[in-house]
């Protein structure tokens, strides 16, 4: 703990400084509450139980997590599957860098006339958005590799399955974090976005529900509480980049 | 040749390569003839993109001749080109997140060596290249020519009969590659492998070799190929010598470098 204060105490004081410039902005500005509500009365909202705080923060977290998780494993297999295949690859990139550009929040409205609105339609826009990062940068780590290193393998008689769990996927791991980081801010603004557009819960659903009131320190803490699930799903994946990555290797 | 000279250990015999890319046919290497025996540190020279590299992708089975014959092998036969080849680049190529042991182990991990065994001989090759103590460390903990010794323990660890080194220390510094050199020349020694080594240093091709062959500018042909006669073991002194001198003026000629 103390060395953990001595080594960040820098960045420990920045979001110290942050907070306690809302304070004095909001307490010698005279700001009225329904503007800017204090800290305080940013974490007093937490005690009004009808808005059933933990329920919608765990709603939302299920849909960053689920989508999230969805989009990793079909980023990362399709990736795997292109690198296999020429011909998938010279068929299906090129359309899927296509379908990158459409903006997936404008998808949204549709999924939830195809799939009626609620969790799953969330998962589905949330895993939308952060698939295709994590897809095309794991493709470009697959293919990042020196051809030498393929000779070597190649000369040895090796097989093309060896050539992929001894040389490509442990070489593309920090390129498939890369994605992953990219992705997991993408997926946290996703679910909001569900939210917003439709739902019947949740974070995102509970800011419309206040914003009618003029209750802006519950907006605040919802907002905190949407930064505190992105917060945990980034710090999930740092930690397991830093569990499978050799320091050195990682992209930075 | 005479008749009485025993079957050479690699036999090239007017060796054609070509490469097709996009429909167009390239030449590579039109008529390479050259003959290595067993045991013996042969350098390759010639000018850039002449087919050096594609001449060492043929030792190592990785392209086939388009004409010609390459036989490899020589009396003891049954050469299997997978087993008996250890391959050195200029880069170390080593994988960056494995420890240099491991690093090591990976053509045996290919090939399914016994492992415990494998593991053995790592060892004592990490200590033949000057490298013990370093079996845990991860590669970018190493120099570059420390990464280099690493590569070249990786390319002996299945015992092969032939080394192929495409210009190994073309990306070390001066003094290293000086280094370098002379540890190849002791690892030669204690090894007994033939090895076939490209490089852009004459001063190289001359110090290090038994015999030197020099190509052409691509499609390569033969432009030369001859046994350099310098005592050995070679010592650093005898780059003053007048035959050393001879031989570096000769391979400059053939270049047309003079
Ligand atoms: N895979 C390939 N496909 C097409 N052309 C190639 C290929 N590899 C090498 N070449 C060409 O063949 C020639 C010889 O290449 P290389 O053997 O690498 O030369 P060197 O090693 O002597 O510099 C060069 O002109 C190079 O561009
Ligand atoms: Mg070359």
């Amino acid at each position: 703990m103390i060395a953990f204060l001595r080594r960040h105490w820098l960045a420990i004081l920045s979001h110290v400084a942050l907070i306690a410039v809302w304070w004095l902005f909001v307490a010698l500005g005279d700001v009225p509450k329904y503007i800017m509500p204090s800290p305080v009365e940013t974490i007093a909202s937490l005690g009004q139980a009808n808005y059933d705080w933990v329920n919608n923060t765990l709603v939302t977290g299920a849909e960053v997590f689920g989508g999230y998780a969805l989009g990793v494993v079909v980023g990362v297999g399709l990736a795997l599957i292109f690198s296999w295949s020429a011909t998938l690859n010279a068929a299906f990139m090129p359309l899927l860098v296509s379908l990158n550009m459409i903006p997936k929040v404008a998808l949204g409205p549709l999924f939830i006339v195809w799939f009626s609105y609620g969790i799953g339609s969330n998962i589905l826009i949330v895993f939308s958005l952060c698939f295709l990062p994590i897809l095309l940068t794991t493709a470009r780590g697959l293919k990042e590799v020196e051809p030498e290193l393929i000779d070597l393998v190649r000369a040895l008689r090796g097989s093309r399955w060896q050539i992929f769990t001894k040389i490509q996927l442990p070489g593309a791991l920090p390129y498939v974090f890369a994605g992953m980081k990219v992705g997991a801010i993408l997926a946290v603004a996703g679910a909001i976005v569900g939210e917003f557009i439709a739902s019947d819960r949740g974070l995102g659903y509970l800011m419309l529900q206040v914003q009618v009131t003029l209750d802006t320190a519950a907006m605040f803490m919802s907002v905190l509480l949407i930064t505190l699930v992105g917060v945990v799903l980034y710090a999930l994946v740092l930690w397991l980049e830093r569990s499978l990555i050799v320091q050195d290797a990682r992209v930075r | 040749m005479t008749a009485d000279t025993p079957v050479p250990f690699i036999r090239l015999d007017g060796v054609r390569k070509e490469y097709q890319t996009r429909g167009e046919t390239f030449l590579a290497v039109s008529d390479v003839t050259l003959d290595i025996q067993e045991g013996a540190l042969v350098s390759l020279v010639g000018p850039s993109g002449c087919g050096k590299t594609t001449v060492l992708k043929i030792l190592a089975g990785l392209h086939a001749a388009d004409g010609g014959k390459v036989e490899i092998g020589g009396e003891a036969g049954a050469y299997d080109t997978a087993r008996d080849t250890g391959m050195v680049f200029q880069q170390a190529l080593l994988l960056k997140w494995r420890r240099i042991l491991d690093n090591v182990l990976l053509p045996a991990e290919i090939l399914g060596l016994p492992r415990r065994a494998a593991r053995e001989r790592a060892r004592d090759l990490l200590n033949m290249v000057g490298l013990d103590g370093c079996e845990d460390k991860y590669p970018y903990e190493l120099s570059g020519g420390m990464q280099q010794r690493a590569a070249i323990a990786r390319a002996l660890i299945h015992d092969p009969r032939l080394i192929l080194m495409d210009e190994p220390f073309g990306a070390l510094d001066a003094l290293t590659r000086e280094k370098m050199n002379l540890e190849l020349l002791r690892i030669w020694s204690e090894s007994r492998k033939t090895i076939v080594l490209v490089t852009h240093s004459i001063q190289e091709a001359v110090f290090l070799a038994t015999h030197c062959a020099v190509l052409t500018a691509g499609p390569a042909r033969m432009a030369a190929s001859f046994p350099i006669d310098l005592p050995s073991p070679r010592t650093l002194d005898m780059k003053t010598h007048e035959a050393f001198g001879d031989y570096t003026r000769r391979i400059y000629r053939l270049l047309g470098m003079d």
